[in-house]
């Protein structure tokens, strides 16, 4: 826990960029969704990002790798809806962990065939050149799941919810659970949109936790939706961080929806608030009428290097339409800059 | 910058709470308790959900900050009474704004609550009454759900009634839920017990001093955490006599947090304010509080006759009800807006009878009342949860209006049908099933397939159903293609079913550009929920051509300005250009020139140069499209293109023979400098001194040439090359400098010839003679350029390549012309004619517009850098533009006139 808390004292951290991006860029067909080993499924599974962790981990492994190799420091595991509640759309649910045990896998061996490929650094002692090697983490990431707490499905019920908060916290806690199994270093609990799945996420590694008596750094992402500056679930971003901050996370901060320039004002707001580390990592500009995102990698790398500038942050990266390119300027323009302090806590 | 962050107490509904020094007293609301409320009780009771809500919405306006809810009654169900009421009021964003404390003796009851709250909420309460143990495992599942608590002064022995008691009790519990459990001392909140004063029995009349004592002592002893108390249980035994509680519940307020009580669970709105109390009132008051002159319960006597002679007079709610004073049709906006069902059926009975029909009220007041709600949303000033509410009370009123409209139906139209579904691959719903509410809101039967529905499935109940519309909605991109595809499939089917696009990834552009012209009995874009209902009443009366033909003349439109738009990407300054220059290999020499300096060549051997000539570029002056010599073969046009062939090669022997054209051309070597990353100058003088003919010296001086460089952003890896690039920065590694060559070549005398084929009208002869003069400039200039080479540069004298390859290119150097792609700026050419002296040497003149004539003339420079290619410069920048009208001496409006082509 405490060697990425002590990174973050010293530097800006990079987190990777999308991963569907970057999926969508191989092209697969529902024969590749399902690879051999679901041929014969019942239903279409194409779109099921998570499943390709099982049917072509090459391919996951290859893409994470291409974001260490651009600079990411933390790299997310390709688990965003491998929970049983959004599985059931295909109905894998009893593959609930074995996705996230084979999504972790698939993000370790990139870490290692990234750490097996990088030089030393001649200019750096041995120490430095092991720590730089050694400071890259695989955060096992936790998604909102396709279900609301706070919100009810029937808008003629408004007391009517979908799913209930023990559900979601069981199925989370077994998403930690092959998380945790397949080698994650940190929880990260995702584009929250609302804070009542968040809640029962942080429930459920609390419990994972305790039961299993261990403990890792936890990371918090929420998404501002719109003009608003609210979660999907209606909270501003004060009441949001105040819901959330009993897990004691390392880092707390936005990620989707907004692209960097939409998502200066909440992180500012955020940076006075927070008393962790301050994380951001945007989507590569607002998607255009086509749905695609043109932001290009150097622009962003500039708007984010200038909120670093201004020392709101400590982790940043990208989020849909992001790409290696996004995450290698994103690093080089923060990598001389100071990251966020973070503030003292009066104790009295 | 280093900021601090004070330990306050965070709470959190939809918006935060902080409890800093100056927030003074937190009013927590209380007549959400079916304990002290007998109203709320029976509301619970009888499921009265509604109508509670409004008792916790009555708080909310009435000033409560905190709302406290309280469903311990043995007659009801704790946990489901705990778990509905909750998540109606979650729904509720004027009551979910504020935190939640949930109130009860049962911890289960706790936890439902607990799972139904997103922000941070209050536990009320925990205590070591089933001791140490019990206690902490409720304090670490509080924790777990980031609930702040409230600490009852109750341990195994009891509740505590002296202060000292409830100082010690507090203080452990203190350092249990910080040692052991974890908790931040500023998310525990005590309660150090407020009981009932002037009871009669003496034993009791110190509560009020003891709570107040035990309150200062606490907050010394424990300066971050919180105190909070019942309030009402002070004057219990006045029940029934609203003026005294008031004034005794004011009263002990204002000593109380005076020694520190932080929060306190009152009936919001109905508090007097202290220095309102009439004196006599307050002096009992707090002679009954702080236990003063009250030995033998004198003071509490007194109080109590007291009580005797006031009336109870209760208080009016003070709410703003001013909009009730405005128009009916406002007054039904303002409902909308605000989610109020209150009101909306008087109103909407109100409007009914104002209307000649039922259904106006929807059209009218009711959907511009949507509208206003469909801006505030797209601007942000309202979010979600509000719209759905909105909705709801649309629904309301329009249920109200259902039986007036059946009765009438005779003259109504059916409303229709409209079948929605989120398309195949996703599986975002929400705006969908909006869109869904306020169409059926409107009368219109609603199929709603669900989430990730196959496009087949889509149209078959679309066509089994007999349905008026189709709408359809995603969220992510991948959905846009599947509503092309969607679309299409409908003009395969040949169906005819108005199509409606909408969700959050769509847009008008995109619907216009992509879906709009893979079907044609009319796709809208619906920008949201409340614009639905408009589009699809028109669409389904009679205005529905006029409204299909709008929008597709809109559509149209918007798909011609898409196609004309400027593609927007991403240019380099001009600075960061130059920085990625390429970098050409310094080591590699070129060959010396064999000759530096002009030359003159008058009259080539036609016959030679036809041997060069490329036929390709010749068909297609004939638009006749393909390589030669295939084309001859080719099925179609081979004939064609066989004859013409022949027929020009007639004519081209002709020429030959007849002399009827003449090639002449000149071209210079010169000895070159970088001058900057993108000029090149060129020592023109001291070689041109030494070949000057007799006609005398012509005062050329050092000529720079200007070039332009690409300011695109490239892709990693890829210069922003300008031509000056393929000259080294420097000399080879024997000193060697650096060379370029230019040449201008023309095929003279075509206009006498020309005009003979005029006078006899055979216009094909008179364009086979300008094609071939074309083609003869071309091949001469290819001619010159091997000789240029092999000979006069010499750097490729080895060279030996087909008629094909150099056709091709595959030769080492290029011959790039000023006003092409890699240096747009035809201006240049002042300077290659200068150098080249050509108009006089070969008689090829510069136009005003700089097009050389005779037409069949073509000019350039050499460069021999085996890495120099062909490229464009592309769009350039101002800045650029700028710099190279400075570097030249152009003023910027000459500058702009001459590079339009590469500003635009």
């Amino acid at each position: 826990m405490s060697k990425i808390v002590d990174i973050l004292k010293q530097r800006i951290l990079i987190i990777d960029g999308a991963m569907g991006t970057m999926i969508q860029r191989h092209k697969l067909s529902e024969e590749d969704y399902r690879g051999e080993r679901f041929k014969n499924w019942h239903c279409d599974v194409k779109g099921n990002n998570d499943l390709l962790s099982i049917t072509q981990p090459d391919i996951i492994t290859n893409i994470h790798l291409q974001y260490l190799q651009a600079g990411a420091n933390i790299i997310e595991t390709n688990t965003f809806s491998a929970q049983r509640i959004s599985m059931a759309d295909y109905g894998m649910e009893d593959l609930s962990y074995e996705l996230n045990v084979a999504s972790a896998k698939c993000a370790r061996k990139a870490v290692e065939l990234f750490q097996n490929s990088i030089t030393d650094d001649q200019n750096l002692d041995q120490t430095s050149n092991i720590e730089n090697r050694e400071s890259v983490f695989v955060a096992g990431a936790i998604g909102p799941t396709n279900r609301t707490l706070s919100l009810s499905p029937d808008v003629n019920n408004p007391g009517f919810r979908a799913v209930t908060f023990d559900q979601v916290m069981e199925a989370y806690y077994e998403q930690v659970k092959g998380l945790i199994d397949g080698g994650v270093d940190i929880i990260l609990i995702e584009t929250i949109f609302d804070t009542l799945n968040a809640k029962a996420a942080i429930f459920a590694v609390k419990k994972y936790f305790e039961d299993y008596s261990i403990d890792l750094p936890i990371m918090i992402s929420g998404t501002i939706t719109d003009a608003s500056g609210r979660t999907l679930s209606g909270q501003t971003l004060e009441a949001f961080y105040y819901s959330i901050e009993h897990c004691n996370p390392i880092s707390v901060g936005f990620n989707c929806a907004l692209g960097a320039t939409q998502m200066r004002p909440h992180i500012e707001e955020l940076s006075a608030l927070a008393s962790c580390a301050v994380s951001a990592y945007p989507n590569a500009g607002l998607p255009n009428a086509f749905g695609e995102y043109d932001e290009q990698p150097h622009e962003t790398g500039h708007i984010i290097a200038d909120w670093a500038k201004e020392g709101f942050v400590n982790i940043v990266g990208g989020c849909c339409g992001t790409t290696p390119d996004h995450i290698k300027c994103i690093a080089e323009e923060v990598k001389n800059i100071k990251p966020r302090v973070l503030p003292t806590l009066q104790k009295d | 910058m280093n900021s601090i962050i004070k330990p306050f107490l965070h709470l959190s509904g939809l918006e935060p709470l902080v409890l800093r020094p100056e927030t003074n007293f937190v009013n927590v609301g209380e007549r959400t308790n079916v304990t002290g409320s007998k109203k709320f009780a029976r509301l619970i009771q009888e499921e009265k959900y509604d109508e509670a809500l409004s008792v916790a919405r009555q708080q909310v306006e009435s000033g409560a900050q905190i709302l406290d809810v309280n469903m311990d009654d043995a007659m009801l169900d704790g946990v489901y009474a705990m778990t509905t009421f909750i998540n109606l009021v979650q729904a509720e964003p004027d009551i979910a704004k504020i935190p939640i404390m949930l109130d009860s003796s049962k911890f289960e009851i706790i936890e439902a609550g607990l799972k139904c709250i997103q922000g941070k909420c209050v536990v009320n309460s925990i205590s070591m009454k089933e001791g140490e143990a019990k206690f902490i495992e409720q304090a670490k599942i509080c924790r777990m759900y980031g609930a702040a608590v409230i600490v009852m002064a109750f341990d195994e022995i009891g509740q505590a009634d002296s202060k000292d008691r409830k100082v010690a009790i507090c203080h452990r519990a203190y350092k249990i839920l910080t040692e052991k459990v974890g908790f931040k001392p500023e998310d525990i909140i005590f309660d150090p017990n407020i009981f009932a004063v002037a009871t009669g029995l003496e034993e009791h009349n110190n509560y009020g001093v003891d709570f107040i004592e035990a309150t200062k002592e606490i907050k010394q002893l424990m300066p971050l955490t919180k105190v909070s108390g019942g309030v009402s249980n002070l004057s219990f035994s006045f029940r029934g006599n609203e003026h005294v509680r008031e004034a005794m519940h004011s009263v002990f307020l204002y000593h109380a947090i005076q020694a520190g009580m932080d929060m306190g669970i009152v009936n919001a709105g109905q508090l007097a304010v202290y220095d309102e109390i009439e004196p006599s009132l307050k002096k009992l008051c707090e002679d009954v509080i702080l236990n003063i002159n009250n030995d033998h319960n004198e003071a509490t006597e007194a109080l109590i006759q007291f009580a005797e002679t006031v009336k109870a007079k209760g208080k009016v709610q003070i709410k703003d009800e001013s909009w009730r004073l405005e128009s009916v049709e406002k007054r039904l906006t303002h409902s909308l807006v605000n989610g109020i069902t209150e009101y909306i059926e008087q109103d909407t009975e109100e409007a009914r009878l104002k209307f000649d029909k039922p259904i106006e009220v929807i059209e009218g007041p009711l959907m511009d009342g949507m509208n206003v709600v469909g801006d505030l949303f797209g601007s942000g000033k309202m979010f979600l949860p509000q719209v759905v509410k909105s909705a709801r009370v649309m629904k309301r009123s329009v249920a109200y209006l259902q039986p007036f409209i059946e009765a009438g139906k005779v003259e109504e139209t059916s409303a229709g049908k409209v079948l929605l579904a989120t398309v195949k691959g996703d599986v975002h719903d929400i705006g969908k099933n909006i869109v869904g509410v306020v169409l059926a809101c409107n009368g219109y039967e609603i199929i709603d397939l669900g989430v990730m529905v196959p496009a087949n499935k889509i149209l078959d109940e679309a066509v089994r159903l007999e349905v008026d519309v189709i709408g359809l909605s995603g969220l992510i991109t991948p959905s846009l293609d599947e509503m092309v595809h969607i679309a299409h499939e409908m003009k395969r089917r040949n169906l005819n079913f108005p199509l409606l696009i909408g969700g959050a990834t769509t847009s008008r552009m995109h619907t216009a550009v992509k879906i709009a012209e893979n079907y044609n009995h009319g796709v809208i874009h619906v920008l949201d929920a409340s614009r639905a209902v408009s589009v699809v009443s028109d669409l389904l009366n009679e205005n529905k051509p006029a409204f299909l033909s709008k929008i597709s003349t809109e559509y149209a439109q918007l798909k011609e300005d898409f196609l004309n738009r400027k593609i927007i990407k991403n240019y380099l300054s001009i600075g960061k250009a130059r920085e990625n220059k390429l970098k050409i290999e310094d080591s590699i020499e070129i060959h010396k020139p064999n000759f530096i300096g002009n030359k003159t060549i008058l009259n080539y051997d036609l016959s030679e140069i036809a041997q060069y000539i490329d036929w390709t570029p010749f068909f297609i002056t004939w638009e006749m499209h393909g390589k030669f010599p295939a084309i001859l073969q080719d099925e179609i046009v081979g004939k064609e293109a066989t004859k013409l062939y022949n027929d020009a090669n007639t004519l081209l022997q002709k020429i030959v023979d007849e002399k009827w054209l003449q090639a002449n051309a000149v071209f210079g070597i010169y000895e070159v400098e970088k001058k900057s990353d993108d000029e090149i100058t060129v020592y023109a003088d001291k070689h041109l001194v030494d070949i000057t003919d007799s006609r005398g010296a012509r005062g050329v001086s050092n000529i720079t040439l200007n070039f332009l460089r690409q300011q695109i952003h490239k892709a990693e890896g890829q210069p922003n090359l300008s031509l000056a690039d393929f000259i080294p920065t420097s000399r080879g590694i024997s000193g060697m400098s650096n060379h370029l060559g230019a040449f201008v070549v023309t095929i003279k005398g075509i206009e006498e010839h020309i005009n003979v084929f005029e006078e006899q009208h055979d216009d094909y002869n008179k364009i086979m003679l300008q094609a071939l003069a074309d083609r003869l400039a071309e091949a001469f200039t290819e001619l010159l350029h091997q000789k240029v080479r092999k000979e006069y540069w010499g750097y490729a004298k080895d060279e030996n390549i087909s008629m094909e390859d150099l056709i091709k290119e595959k030769y080492q150097g290029i011959r790039p012309a000023p006003g092409y792609p890699a240096c747009p700026d035809h201006t240049e050419k002042y300077k290659l004619f200068q150098l080249l002296n050509a108009t006089e040497e070969i008689g090829v003149e510069l136009t005003e517009n700089l097009a050389m004539y005779p037409a069949s003339s073509v000019c350039g420079w050499y460069f021999a850098h085996p890495e120099s290619k062909y490229f464009g410069v592309g769009k350039i920048e101002r800045d650029q533009l700028e710099d190279y009208a400075n570097r030249k001496g152009m003023t910027l409006d000459e500058a702009t006139r001459w590079l339009r082509p590469a500003l635009d």
